[in-house]
């Protein structure tokens, strides 16, 4: 399902989070098509490169927006100063009949202009998929067996149906570059763990709910875990500190021993 | 120059203000639970605003000044002491080369990780190694450390508070007579702290009971609190319908509420996506009182409108730049 960006403005309500962030929260029917939009109008704000914005958080329908009270003020001021009394005159106002008084108000006003032109052109510019190599099952993927016989099937038929699947990035959050996945089928939905693990090594790719994910980090964990990816996920020292962005469209890839120790090796980590 | 850790104290990080801009990553945002006292002492030991600190929670420990160094503490009164007298706080101080000291802020040099030196034990990363500091670290302060030299106004201060202390010849410290206008942490009344909070997202799905107790009755800051979050045990809060939350963005100062009816208070560490409706928002001028909020502190909440939080937001951030301007025009 494809959402044309351009409407998407209509459909977006904006209210204060606490008094330094706003949310944008999709108003339509939700699901991984409105959550890819949302991500993408996230990216738009984000190549706008605005001071005065501190953070911008995509999380399934929402995108929140942390801002600097002063420096939005500022910018308010600056547009308008320049003659850009477009918010005003778009809006159908006359010029001196809306003044933000507060800090909220100048950011909904100056978010609403951002979106308008950040989201023209083709919606899918900037989507990135991303290819996730994935041994499933043994050691690697300890619950693979018994999701299976969950689901009703063997764990060959298990894998082979995740790694069919379609998924899309529906927000990082959890840890550091941890991605909740959408688009798994119905019937390899799974329940979280009842006794969650003290320890998930990093890489692990699991399934909770109707999501899938993967751990960037060792951490403890509840979810149901079916198989490794070589793939490092966060690394702080690099200039893209994460491998996933919520919007990104995902697949799985099965690979086997030999092909993952060669990928690990490529990814310049030792063997665990 | 350079503090070594003599013992470390309940929790002690290197803290700065905090690694904004990779929340969309799940990096947590971080920094200093008290901006105030932060941004203070470092305006008092002449430092840019964001440079690095030392953050000390409860029982401080005690650092030794490997070098002459000038140093400023701020926060919450934590009695601190070097030489066997007490050392004032809120302005700043120079200590002797070999002077062991319970607190002290001096722009702390460490790597920066995502263009932070906070740290954040949770990712391991920042501060010293990514976690705690611990009895035999030394700190690198100042331009060994890669951080910001002492300024010009720092140097002449440090030289002129020596000076003092060599002609007094008692104690290896002297202190500035002047100070920054302490920051009232308040709490020791019978009524607790109080945080002014906004209604969050989630205030209407509460009770009409819930939403007169949220804001009228007192909440006990519970042992399970840290940099994450602050506990708090209290009175039921009850929702009249209770939907499956998808996981948004949240920011400290975010009051939680999970099933069980208690709330959480984020703070400074706090995860950047959360499931659990908000059902209201402490307003950023409070958050240096929700850092000093220590476990069985009692705390209220006082509604407050956005306007009037935002109003006293902006105040806040006016007072801080009076506050640098007259610290600069200050000679010694």
């Amino acid at each position: 399902m494809k959402l044309n960006l351009t409407a998407l403005p209509a459909k977006l309500e904006i209210n204060p989070f606490g008094d330094r962030a706003i949310v944008l929260s999709y108003s339509g029917e939700t699901g991984p098509g409105s959550w890819h939009a949302m991500a993408m109008a996230a990216s738009g704000i984000r190549r706008a490169k605005k001071d005065w914005i501190v953070d911008i958080v995509p999380a399934y329908e929402t995108v929140t927006i942390v801002y600097n009270p002063v420096r939005v003020l500022r910018a308010w001021q600056e547009d308008h100063r320049a003659g850009g009394d477009f918010h005003n005159r778009a809006a159908g106002r006359g010029s001196d009949v809306y003044k933000p008084r507060m800090p909220f108000e100048a950011a909904v006003s100056l978010v609403e202009a951002i979106l308008k032109s950040a989201l023209q052109g083709d919606p899918d510019n900037g989507q990135n998929t991303i290819e996730v190599p994935v041994y499933y099952g043994d050691e690697f993927g300890p619950d693979l067996e018994a999701c299976a016989a969950r689901s009703g099937m063997n764990a060959a038929d298990f894998s082979a149906m995740h790694a069919s699947g379609e998924y899309t990035v529906a927000l990082i959050g959890f840890m550091p570059g941890f991605p909740y996945m959408a688009g798994l089928k119905g019937e390899l939905a799974q329940p979280r763990r009842e006794d969650p693990r003290a320890r998930v090594p990093a890489g692990s790719v699991g399934i909770a709910g109707l999501q899938t994910g993967i751990y960037p980090l060792d951490s403890p964990g509840g979810w149901q875990i079916i198989g490794r990816t070589p793939l490092r996920l966060f690394q702080p020292d690099r200039p893209k500190p994460a491998l996933f962005r919520a919007g990104d469209r995902v697949r799985f890839i099965a690979v086997n021993e030999a092909e993952f120790r060669k990928r690990q090796e490529e990814e310049g980590r030792e063997c665990r | 120059m350079s503090l070594t850790v003599i013992s470390s104290g309940l929790f002690t990080t290197v803290q700065d203000l905090g690694r904004s801009g990779w929340r969309d990553i799940g990096v947590a945002a971080g920094g200093a639970m008290d901006t105030f006292a932060l941004r203070t002492a470092n305006l008092l030991v002449g430092n840019p605003e964001h440079a690095a600190g030392v953050e000390l929670t409860l029982n401080g420990g005690e650092l030794l000044a490997e070098t002459d160094l000038l140093a400023a503490i701020c926060g919450a009164y934590m009695a601190p002491q070097a030489a066997g007298a007490e050392l004032p706080m809120w302005r700043p101080v120079w200590l002797a080369r070999g002077t062991r000291l319970s607190l002290g802020h001096a722009a702390i040099g460490c790597a920066p990780v995502l263009g932070s030196r906070s740290t954040d034990v949770r990712a391991a990363i920042g501060g010293l190694a990514g976690r705690p500091l611990a009895a035999g670290d030394t700190l690198p302060c100042g331009a060994a450390g890669g951080a910001a030299a002492p300024s010009a106004w720092a140097a002449a201060w440090a030289a002129a508070l020596a000076a003092r202390a060599r002609a007094e010849g008692r104690l290896p410290w002297a202190a500035a007579s002047w100070f920054a206008p302490p920051f009232a942490y308040g709490g020791a009344n019978s009524g607790g702290i109080v945080l002014r909070a906004m209604p969050g997202p989630g205030f209407g799905q509460l009770t009409a009971a819930a939403r007169e107790m949220l804001f009228r009755e007192p909440f006990r800051a519970a042992p399970a609190s840290d940099r994450m979050g602050c506990r708090l045990s209290g009175p039921m809060l009850e929702m009249t319908a209770r939907a499956e939350l998808l996981s948004h963005g949240v920011t400290p100062g975010a009051v939680q509420l999970p099933p069980a009816g208690q709330p959480i208070v984020l703070a400074a560490d706090c995860q950047t996506t959360g499931g659990y409706p908000v059902i209201a928002h402490v307003a950023a001028v409070d958050l240096p009182l929700l850092a000093q909020v220590k476990p069985g502190d009692y705390i209220r909440f006082q509604q407050v409108s956005l306007a009037e939080a935002q109003r006293l937001d902006l105040e806040r951030e006016s007072a801080l730049r009076l506050l640098a301007a007259a610290i600069r025009i200050r000679n010694p």
